[in-house]
């Protein structure tokens, strides 16, 4: 069954279609990653996955339901979680209060209750050392790791990660993509955009391809970074 | 398994809860040995202390940036009026009649400036605030454009005032402003421990999170259009009760010191600024200093506002979160402290 399912979904910003007539589905469970070049539309399709911006067009089902007029905030009480391309933490909060409202509020529960559950997100994403350092004092790798750790913290089924490991170290990346694996083992369903391919590939189990807003191609990894259209597209090769 | 806490009491925060009951005893005996402009300078600055933390709430934690709070300064003193002179009632608990006329007129003003962003919601909030006061001032039962003031009857058989005569063996005028302080001192402590109680509840998170990242808020399930109305209404109905008290004090009203932007906001705003904004011990510090420049420079006339500018604008450089911000930023001192902090479980061996 899919978790997620978008049904020729546009938008447009002024003339520029940044989004056009997108159709895909992503069953449940599944690592699914989307490259394309630059200004392609993949945050703007990340932002209307999760609510951030209103489709002009065509539909969105989550979970068997239409969340296409459902608000951002509804959507994660739903199931969806997020990172932000630029990370965009709690700057004046600490990396636990962070976590905190993430989990109080996007899980509708008390402070006490989540309590434990954020401390083990802060376990799995390496980040319990800073727990207690305001979150406009870390670096870049520990502010990408809070993304991840927040929107963890809301207990997601769909994770929408957006280029979590652009700027990272070789081996800052490897530790990153061990943490990701390990959180899509715990069965949640992940929809992954990056440029750094090598990582992405070696999570993913489906490739999406998208240019000027259309997706150009879906399927298995290894077909997609081989087809003439990828080559051309994204990588700049004349083929 | 791990046991992870989290506290947030510190050192200082016990030792200000001692020290803070002390003083509040002191307050709440001032009258004893204070003469009457002592308690007049009081009760300054605890109703500009209430504005402040008003102010801060919705500015500091919320994000809205209001330059229009003295549409509520003055619909709440006009409804204080309004309730004495026209319906008969003692000032006293018409000093309720304040909030909720201000809470009322917050709706619609919500409904209006929250379709503004930044700049755009100041100036509008204050352009509403206008409107409140061109249309108080067409009306003629309470004075229209020269104002009014309390009937004799009204503010010599007030609440409690026999009492405190009798209690405290003093005059009538000065028993006035015995009651407007305890009920001034009253209101400050209320406000301030119904803030500090908002912002140790998942509320108070909310409102931190909308403050720094409305959009990233909205994703982890934060409701910030909710948080903003309880934030904007909140001030009102407390900006309105400090109205109320501050003008059953005066007894005499006119629109244009009722909603004067001056007096209500742009004084609250700089006690806010300078004194440190985002936290509750700044407009306490900054109304003391607001108070006490006040008293130095108060002969100088025009020179007063301009020292007040030039200081506003040397601390919002030097000092962008106030003089609290660098007292706490140097020291690592909360006197509220808010902060959660996680210990126990790995966290014994591994922090830094």
């Amino acid at each position: 069954m899919s978790i997620l399912a978008l049904k020729n979904v546009s938008k447009s910003f002024g003339a520029l279609k940044v989004t056009d007539s997108a159709s895909f589905d992503v069953p449940q469970g599944q690592a699914l990653g989307i490259i394309g070049p630059n200004g392609a539309g993949k945050s703007t399709l990340f932002n209307l996955i999760t609510g951030n911006l209103k489709a002009d067009e065509g539909s969105i089902h989550f979970d068997g339901r239409d969340v296409t007029n459902v608000s951002a905030m509804e959507r994660c009480l739903m199931g969806i979680g997020r990172s932000f391309q630029i990370p965009q933490p709690f700057e004046k909060m600490t990396v636990y209060e962070n976590l905190l409202v993430a989990a109080t509020h996007g899980r509708n529960q008390s402070e006490g209750q989540v309590q434990q559950a954020c401390a083990t997100v802060l376990e799995q994403t390496e980040m319990l050392r800073r727990a207690n350092t305001p979150a406009g004092q870390l670096s870049l790798l520990e502010r990408k790791r809070l993304e991840l750790a927040r929107a963890m913290a809301t207990e997601p089924r769909l994770l929408l990660l957006d280029e979590i490991a652009g700027g990272l170290t070789e081996g800052e990346c490897q530790a990153l993509i061990q943490t990701i694996k390990d959180i899509h083992a715990q069965g949640v369903t992940i929809i992954w955009i990056e440029h750094v391919l090598h990582a992405l590939t070696s999570v993913v189990e489906r490739l999406l391809v998208l240019d000027f807003g259309k997706v150009i191609g879906i399927g298995d990894p290894d077909e997609i970074m081989a087809s003439r259209e990828v080559k051309e597209i994204y990588l700049g090769i004349d083929v | 398994m791990n046991t992870y806490v989290v506290e947030t009491r510190t050192r200082a925060s016990n030792v200000t809860a001692i020290l803070g009951t002390a003083l509040v005893i002191a307050l709440i005996l001032l009258p004893l040995y204070a003469g009457r402009s002592t308690i007049q300078d009081m009760f300054f600055i605890l109703t500009m202390l209430v504005l402040a933390q008003f102010w801060n709430l919705l500015a500091g934690y919320g994000g809205l940036v209001s330059i229009g709070q003295q549409a509520f300064v003055g619909m709440g003193a006009y409804a204080l009026f309004g309730g004495v002179i026209l319906a008969g009632m003692d000032p006293v608990p018409a000093i309720l009649l304040s909030g909720v006329a201000a809470l009322v007129i917050a709706i619609p003003t919500a409904f209006f400036a929250f379709r503004l962003q930044g700049a755009y919601f100041a100036i509008g909030t204050w352009v509403i605030a206008e409107v409140f006061r061109l249309l108080l001032a067409q009306w003629k039962t309470l004075g229209g454009g020269t104002g009014t003031s309390l009937p004799r009857s009204a503010t010599k058989d007030m609440w409690f005032v026999d009492a405190i005569k009798t209690l405290l063996d003093v005059k009538t005028s000065a028993a006035r402003d015995i009651l407007a302080y305890w009920l001034a001192l009253l209101l400050a402590l209320a406000t301030i421990g119904g803030i500090y109680w908002l912002l140790r509840t998942r509320r108070g998170l909310a409102l931190a999170a909308v403050r720094d990242n409305t959009e990233a808020a909205k994703s982890v399930g934060v409701d910030a259009d909710r948080m903003k109305w309880m934030v904007f209404l909140t001030s009102a109905f407390g900006t309105g009760l400090a109205g109320g008290l501050i003008y059953m004090q005066k007894a005499r009203i006119s629109p244009d010191a009722a909603f004067s932007v001056t007096d209500w906001t742009a004084y609250v705003i700089f006690i806010v600024v300078i004194g440190g904004i985002g936290t509750i011990e700044g407009p306490i510090l900054g109304v003391l200093i607001f108070f006490a420049l006040q008293s130095l420079l108060a002969d100088f006339g025009s020179w007063y506002l301009l020292s007040l500018g030039v200081l506003a604008i040397a601390i919002m450089l030097i000092a962008p979160r106030g003089i609290w911000g660098l007292i706490s930023e140097r020291t690592g001192l909360q006197l509220f402290p808010i902060r959660r902090r996680l210990k126990g479980g790995q966290l014994d061996n591994l922090e830094d």
